[in-house]
Formats: structure tokens, sequence, C-alpha cells
């Protein structure tokens, strides 16, 4: 495998756009990476298209077909939430095996106001959900949340103090969905979902769009792209004691993170900032400990104390996270691609964390997937 | 056939509805791990053996892992309502709702002593009874 840089990246404002559709989303994302790389869509040798709710509708063809037909080999990935790092992780691949100089990772998804995920569909003819138990994501997480709080003592307080530090982080970044920032009162206060989730401690839906360019050293030295990918892993859930019950979100985390620090060679005390799947407040703790940027049973000290917020020892999801940035779930896992190299390039303005030269970005995708990016500079 | 005339079937596979006894759910063993799962499956996902699975009995009385309350859901699903993963003294443990416990964080108790129960949830589009399981508080 040869090194891999990421010559350009790009995302839209999530958000809703109820008049436009997935391919012109994703076109808009793709052209404004390949001005930000320097490059024209003919460079691109390889497209991977991740969007999940339209996985069988040839998005990445048809974003193609709004930008220049140029031939190249399309893939389609869908991987639940991870549907958008993994894409990336594709055309990484793509060009880290010598194959391609240039692939390009688009992720793109309209979700609309479609409801909680995870409810049943329509045709089920016999309703499961809450005669036993519930599949719905805000009661999964939940629930993982209440295993750490079972192991731990963690509080809601500090799950909730996670909802109040994101929607903050997010009203200096003019990409995200939501730019409001709410008090632990206001997080406390608002309507339950599923406990211990509140309204503002469950991601939204919404529609958005990112893409991202990676090339070869040579084309890097090119176009002057500094910024490296040096680790790209996937994992899947291995078995465990109840991951078969309730999604077991931490030990495919665990394994990706060895494997990443491993492969990057770095480790957790030298990473400048993390973007990780906070899809629910209670998510953020578990992965503090997942991802080793803080001790076993430590989470909740660590965001009592503010080391995951801006200006703190490991700032977690300056981008504003998945609870306000917004969770467009093919789009996603680009967008935290994005948000990494923006950081490590210093131009994040108000937002920036300052001299940052490593980044992680991670992803979980329920049922279950999970990616990490080690980016550096 | 019930007293009504409808005919009952459970609303998964692994709960059986014995006519001669207490309902009960089934588990499938591994006869090389022992590791123990809800509905069959061609090869065990722990230690990847083709079996041969055994179907065992599961207890009827387990202790509650952990617990949520759903006071949002999918439409038309009344709320709210008590869930929760079951661990089993089998080794296997079970979703469900909790039933006869209010919907308030001070009634339930990480590793609370539950029992099986079940009820007619709904009846299916031929007018079946639908036979769902669901925990309740027990004495330890």
């Amino acid at each position: 495998m040869r090194d891999v840089y990421v010559g350009g990246v790009a995302m839209i404002r999530f958000g809703r756009y109820p008049d436009r559709d997935v391919p012109d989303l994703g076109a808009e994302a793709a052209l404004l990476a390949l001005k930000d790389a320097g490059l024209g869509i003919r460079d691109v040798e390889l497209l991977a298209c991740g969007s999940l709710f339209q996985a069988n509708a040839m998005v990445g063809q048809r974003v193609l077909q709004e930008i220049g037909q140029t031939g190249i080999p399309v893939v389609n990935v869908a991987n639940a939430c991870a549907t958008g790092s993994t894409a990336f992780r594709e055309a990484w691949l793509a060009v880290a095996s010598g194959e391609h100089e240039v692939a390009m990772a688009v992720g793109v998804e309209q979700m609309g106001k479609m409801g909680l995920l995870g409810a049943p569909s329509g045709g089920a003819r016999i309703r499961t959900e809450g005669v036993i138990g519930s599949g719905l994501m805000p009661a999964v997480f939940g629930q993982a949340g209440m295993e750490h709080m079972r192991k731990y003592g963690t509080t809601v307080e500090q799950f909730a103090k996670v909802a109040v530090k994101n929607h903050r982080h997010s009203v200096k970044n003019p990409l995200s969905q939501y730019q409001v920032e709410v008090s632990l009162e206001d997080v406390l206060n608002a309507r339950m979902v599923a406990y211990p989730n509140t309204l503002y401690m469950c991601c939204p839906t919404g529609d958005g769009a990112a893409a991202a360019i990676v090339v070869s050293p040579q084309k890097a030295r090119q176009l002057g792209a500094k910024v490296k990918v040096l680790a790209s892993v996937l994992t899947s859930d291995p078995w465990s004691e109840r991951d078969l019950t309730l999604p077991d979100v931490n030990t495919l985390t665990r394994n990706a993170a060895a494997k990443a620090y491993e492969r990057a060679g770095v480790g957790p005390d030298d990473l400048d900032l993390v973007e990780l799947h906070d899809c629910f407040a209670t998510a953020e703790l578990l992965h503090y400990e997942n991802l080793g940027l803080c001790k076993e049973g430590e989470a909740g000290r660590a965001i009592d104390a503010g080391e995951t917020a801006h200006g703190g020892r490991i700032p977690v999801n300056v981008s504003g996270g998945l609870l306000s940035k917004g969770h467009p779930l093919g789009a996603t896992g680009v967008a935290g691609i994005y948000e990494i190299t923006t950081h490590l390039r210093g131009a994040a303005g108000a937002r920036q964390v300052e001299g940052a030269k490593v980044g992680m970005s991670h992803v979980i995708g329920l049922g279950s997937a999970c990616t990490l990016n080690v980016l550096g500079v | 056939m019930t007293a009504s005339g409808r005919a009952r079937r459970p609303i998964v596979p692994f709960l059986k509805l014995p006519d001669d006894g207490e309902p009960y759910l089934a588990g499938q063993r591994c006869t090389r791990c022992r590791a123990v799962y809800l509905g069959a499956r061609r090869a065990c996902s722990k230690c990847t053996a083709e079996g041969p699975f055994e179907e065992i009995p599961l207890s009827r009385k387990g202790r509650l892992w952990v617990w949520s309350i759903v006071h949002q859901s999918a439409p038309g699903i009344p709320v709210p309502y008590v869930v929760g993963v079951v661990d089993l003294p089998e080794g296997v443990s079970v979703r469900c709702n909790l039933v006869d416990v209010e919907p308030d964080p001070k009634h339930l108790v990480f590793g609370m002593p539950v029992e099986m129960t079940t009820g007619v949830s709904q009846q299916d589009k031929d007018g079946n009874d639908v036979v769902a399981f669901y925990f309740r508080p027990a004495a330890g």
C-alpha cells in the first residue's frame, strides 16, 4: 500500500432541501471538492458514492450524469450510518493499491422529515416495536448509555452536557444544520424521546452532501496537498455477549481504534481533534473510552472537566457533531473527512483547533460497521 | 384454538406455546462452545462450528440488564413504554417490553429480578391472536 493524500474536500450546509434531489446535492458537493483540489472531473479515475436510502438507485452514476459522464468505474456504497465513510475508504483503497492516481468519494442523503430510524416499515404485518422491546435508534442508544451508567455511575447530567457542548460548538460552524446554543437546563427539560436522551440529545434528520478527493503522492506534490491519510480502517461487529440483542457499539470501535493507531503510528494522546459518532448524546461518552481518549469509566469526568470542549485537552466534535451539525446518513462520514482536513489546513475559521496536526474521524453504522480515518500533516 | 375459536400464534418463532404447558422461550445452543441463540442459524457466530445445535427451554426468570423508557415512537404506537434487555441464566439475553411497572426511572433497577409473562398483543390479518412475551418484576 502506498501513501494517500486528501487533495480536495467540500460539504454543503446540512439542512432541508425539499426542492432538490439526491444527485443534485451530490453533484454540488462533488464540483466544490474538485474546485478545492484544483482538478476537473476528467482527472477523477474512480467514484465511490455513499447514499443509504437510495442505495439501489445508482446515485454515483447519476451524479456523473450531472457533472460529466467520463465512463470511470463507479461503486455505490451502503453501510448504514457508516455509508459515507465506507465510500471514502473505497476511494482510499483505489489509490493506496496503486490502481488509480485520483479517486473521489461522494456522500449524499436526503431524509426530509422521515421520522425515527429503525421504525417498522409500513409492510410489516405483525407489530413488534413496543411489544417485544424497541428497535428504534433512540431506545437502542438510550440503553447503550444505560450500560455505561450501570457500569460506572455516569449521570443523566453528564450525558446532557454532551448536547450542551456540541450545540455550543455548532454556533461557529456556518455549515451546521442548527447553530443554536442550548443550556443544560434546556437539554434536561426538553421533551424526553427515549430515556435518558431528550430531544436535544438526539441528532436530527436532514439532507446534505459532502465530497473528498484522494490522490497519490505524486499528484499531491503537483497539487500542493499536505493532508495525508494515516489510516483508514473498517470493522464489523464481532461476537460479543449481548450484540444480537442490543447492538454492541463498543467492541467494534475498540477493534478499529487498535488497528488505526497501529497503522497510523500515533496514539490517542497525539490527536489534536476528533469527530466521533454522537448520533445520541449517550453514544459520545462511550466512544471517549472506546477510542482511548480517556481512561475506562472516566468519560463522565472528562465531560465534566471540559476536556473535550473546544480549547480542552482533546476537542471532540468541534463541528457541532451529529447532534447539531446534522446526520444526513450517507453524507456524514465524508463530512467528517471535510472537518478534519479543514482543521489540518488551518482553514476552519472561528472554530479552528489551533495548530492541529493529527485528527480522527469515527463513524458507526448500526448493524454494525465502524470506520476510523486518521489524517495528519 | 382459544375459547373464542381463534387460533393462537407466537409473535416470534422462539416463543413456544405448548397446548399442555406454560409458554416458554426456546434457545438454540451450540454443542461445541455452548453459546445460546434465539432462533436457528447455519453456524455458530461465536465459534463458527456448523452445529449441531440443541434446542433448550429457557428459564422464565432472569435479571434486568438495562432499560429505557420510550416516549416517542413510530406513528400509531402507544407511548410511553418500558423496554429492556433481560439476561437469562442460560447465557443469552432477550429484548423485551417490561410490564406491570410504572414508566418511571425510580421503579427500574439494574439487576432487578424479572419473570416472563405472555398475552395477546394483536390480531394478525387472518384474525388469529398473536401472543407476545413480556417481562415483569418478580420476587428475588
